[in-house]
């Protein structure tokens, strides 16, 4: 029986660095998604905002479809039904055309709409908490209906946003633990193959809580970080 | 050094493949498990190894081709091959008539009988439905074996597992009383340290409905030339030598069957 | 007052929204359509799909698969609200070591996923057989089920505290005081004046988080449990029929969907003595 610190080491006899690697697709995946998810997001909340009925509903159904679905769930969904979907679209122009979409972009995707979904929720309370006033304000000092929305609104709503999208960065820090189902590499699926091959399921399972906790903690101390200097801003004005 | 090529790897297969087939020196793209020793597994610096890949890797010297070998979970390799995710899959897989609705096989390239496993203490006498009737049977999910076990053990609790592995680690801790599988993957397991918790009840003679004639190579559906180059090249390297010399670096009996 | 709004209306306002077909009503429609076509196209393939032999053989494993997904939901959420009074109680108690120790356990709980949770129970614990043996704890943890049931309490637990402890603080100081003054006992405030008023506050939290240990509930199907997912998994895997993902879409949505209009209707009961 191999000791724990063997066990634990960097090189092939250990797992660290198999961890380390999760670790490192598990960052980049929620990176990835982040920015997909804020767009869609914020796209969302703008059609939810909107005097057209038509739109508001468009974004509804988009919210009650991506909340209601487990996130597990979603994410089969877009592994084999977005495959299986653009693949047929694809063959109809090109009929030789083979396309691929691996486990990291279905993760993205699935992940990017779930978190999109969420994040339209918190976008849309941000933007009732602006007074109409200030868009008022935007043109009265004549600027465009675009100025309006990127000088004087965007970075009113970003601060007020930011507990609620931190929030959900957070819980998008452990949905990623999912996509081990469709086989991405991440912490969660290297423990599971660390777990396996050396039968110290405890062992490896409890690091992998512990890494994601790690990422919590760090993620806590940035999000603060961020929010001190929003909040710096906010003063110095 | 091992880490930055992974993620290079990592990196350049997050991006969306968009490839048109190429005319110049063909690929085939192979799809295998890799948790299925001795059949197909992954090294501990994540390469593919076992008696397929060596198997497929003669077949398309044979073929006079080039081979990449692709890792998929075992529960959506179909769906993969599907996609086009690659164009072939080699990891044992059995020929049934469920899969043929999806997909075209090859003739068989091996056919070993399935056998039933239990803890060392167990009082298991044989693996009838009656012998196994209360107990908790462990299979990997979408498998021959989960279909067997499901239809004929309707008395025993049949449980699904990922991974050949992951039953195994059921098993030794007591959480299953049987497990069902490839007699050869499972001897492989119980001759090894960690198998040593368990023994061999017996095996179980094929049922042709479920178990079908043996493992084939699944390929996508109409694609009859590939399928036809691989049933000469299996029959080539049966013929010369290549097979025999493979098999018996793993094994000490032919798998081929009879 | 009335004078000044009178002057404010009779300047220039901002312009009317615009009739007809706006850039907006456009894109809107567009969207709408989009959905309208792939709903008709979700019912289309799965009326062409339609199978009554393959229907007849699946359908009652997803029936079980629900009662599984309900009956774990339920009896986590249950358990875990048991559970969480002592945590609240410790979160909000002015004992550091006891108040430290409850934040330890919510962070933990609340800063992991469920799945790596459910992971370290299932597999993690069957590494300590013969240690769970020895204290009777094997034949518990020897089912996917309990360890399913083990860890969804023990994660619920850790966000119903923070719920419970967020109404409780969520009710003015002064209803203690009011209360204590009226010579009333500390359990009697809290079960009488505090909790009837922290519940309302709860209400939406608490039906959120049955809905997320709904969806939650689907990593089951990862540790052999057969809840609606793990029945959907296995009906893929041996089908390889896309609908079948399509079916557990449908079921969930309409399972949240009921729940979620559920907690609406009982908000707007329990509320009505506050609208005017």
């Amino acid at each position: 029986m191999q000791s724990v610190w063997t066990l634990l080491s960097w090189g092939s006899e250990g797992w660290l660095d198999d961890i380390a690697y999760g670790a490192f697709i598990t960052v980049c995946l929620a990176l990835a998604t982040l920015p997909v998810g804020l767009l869609i997001g914020f796209l969302i909340a703008l059609s939810k905002q909107s005097n057209e009925r038509s739109l508001r509903l468009a974004g509804d159904i988009y919210t009650t479809i991506f909340r209601g679905l487990p996130e597990l769930l979603t994410l089969f969904l877009v592994f084999y039904g977005a495959q299986i979907g653009i693949q047929q679209v694809v063959r109809l122009f090109n009929p030789d055309a083979a396309i691929e979409v691996n486990s990291f972009v279905s993760g993205m995707i699935a992940l990017g709409v779930v978190f999109s979904s969420y994040a339209s929720e918190v976008f849309l309370s941000a933007f009732r908490a602006i007074p109409h006033g200030q868009y008022e304000g935007g043109f009265a000092v004549g600027l465009s209906k675009a100025q309006t929305m990127r000088l004087v609104v965007l970075p009113q709503l970003i601060r007020i946003a930011l507990p609620g999208l931190a929030n959900l960065w957070l819980i998008l820090l452990k949905d990623t633990s999912l996509v081990s189902a469709i086989g991405l590499t991440d912490i969660l699926r290297q423990a599971g193959v660390a777990a396996r091959v050396t039968k110290h399921a405890f062992l490896f399972f409890g690091i992998a809580a512990l890494i994601y906790l790690g990422l919590a903690i760090l993620s806590s101390i940035g999000i603060n970080a961020i929010e001190r200097w929003v909040g710096k801003q906010e003063v110095q004005r | 050094m091992r880490i930055a090529m992974r993620i290079a790897l990592a990196a350049s297969a997050a991006l969306l493949a968009l490839g048109t087939a190429q005319a110049q020196e063909k690929v085939v793209k192979i799809g295998t498990e890799g948790a299925y020793p001795p059949f197909n597994n992954l090294t501990a610096d994540g390469k593919l190894e076992g008696f397929d890949v060596d198997i497929a890797q003669a077949l398309c010297d044979e073929m006079k081709v080039k081979c990449e070998f692709i890792a998929q979970d075992w529960d959506g390799i179909i769906p993969a091959l599907q996609a086009g995710k690659f164009d072939a899959i080699i990891a044992s897989m059995s020929i049934t008539p469920e899969r043929k609705e999806k997909v075209d096989f090859t003739n068989k390239y091996y056919n070993t009988p399935p056998a039933i496993a239990a803890p060392k203490d167990s009082d298991l006498k044989g693996v009838t439905k009656e012998d196994l009737a209360g107990k908790t049977i462990g299979v990997q999910a979408s498998t021959t074996h989960f279909n067997y076990s499901s239809a004929t053990y309707t008395d025993s609790t049949v449980k699904p597992y990922p991974t050949a592995q992951e039953y195994q680690l059921d098993l030794a801790n007591g959480r299953l009383d049987a497990v069902n599988d490839d007699i050869v993957v499972l001897s492989q397991w119980l001759d090894s340290p960690d198998g040593a918790c368990c023994k061999l009840v017996g095996t179980i003679t094929p049922v042709e409905d479920i178990h079908g004639p043996g493992a084939g190579i699944a390929i996508r559906k109409g694609e009859t030339e590939l399928r036809d180059q691989f049933n000469a090249a299996i029959d080539a390297i049966r013929a010369n030598g290549k097979y025999k010399e493979i098999n018996d670096k793993y094994f000490k009996f032919d798998v081929y069957g009879g | 007052m009335s004078a000044s709004t009178q002057t404010a209306d009779s300047v220039e306002r901002p312009p009317l929204p615009p009739h007809g077909w706006s850039r907006q009503r456009v894109l809107g429609t567009a969207l709408v359509a989009l959905w309208a076509l792939l709903g008709v196209g979700l019912v289309a393939y799965l009326v062409s799909a339609w199978n009554t032999e393959m229907f007849q053989k699946y359908a009652p494993g997803y029936v079980s698969g629900v009662g599984i997904t309900i009956s774990l939901v339920a009896i986590s959420i249950v358990a875990g609200a048991i559970l969480s009074v002592p945590v609240a109680y410790g979160r909000m108690s002015r004992n550091p070591v006891v108040a430290s120790l409850a934040y330890a356990y919510v962070y933990f709980f609340r800063g992991t996923p469920l799945l790596a949770q459910a992971f370290l129970v299932y597999y993690g614990f069957g590494s300590f057989r013969p240690q769970l043996d020895a204290i009777g704890l094997w034949s518990f943890f020897r089912e996917a089920f309990n360890c399913a049931i083990f860890a969804f309490s023990l994660n619920t637990a850790a966000y119903q505290a923070e719920i419970l402890r967020g109404a409780i603080q969520a009710v003015p100081k002064g209803q203690w005081e009011g209360a204590a003054s009226l010579g009333l006992h500390k359990i009697q405030t809290l079960r009488k004046i505090i909790l009837p008023q922290a519940l309302i506050v709860a209400l939406r939290p608490y039906g959120n988080e049955v809905i997320l240990m709904i969806k939650g509930s689907a990593i089951v199907a990862i540790i052999t449990v057969y809840d609606l997912m793990g029945i959907t998994r296995l009906t893929y895997s041996r089908t390889f029929d896309f609908q079948s993902y399509l079916w557990a879409a449908i079921i969930y949505l309409l399972i949240v969907e009921t729940l979620r209009h559920g907690i609406d209707w009982i908000e707007r009961r329990i509320t009505r003595h506050l609208k005017r």
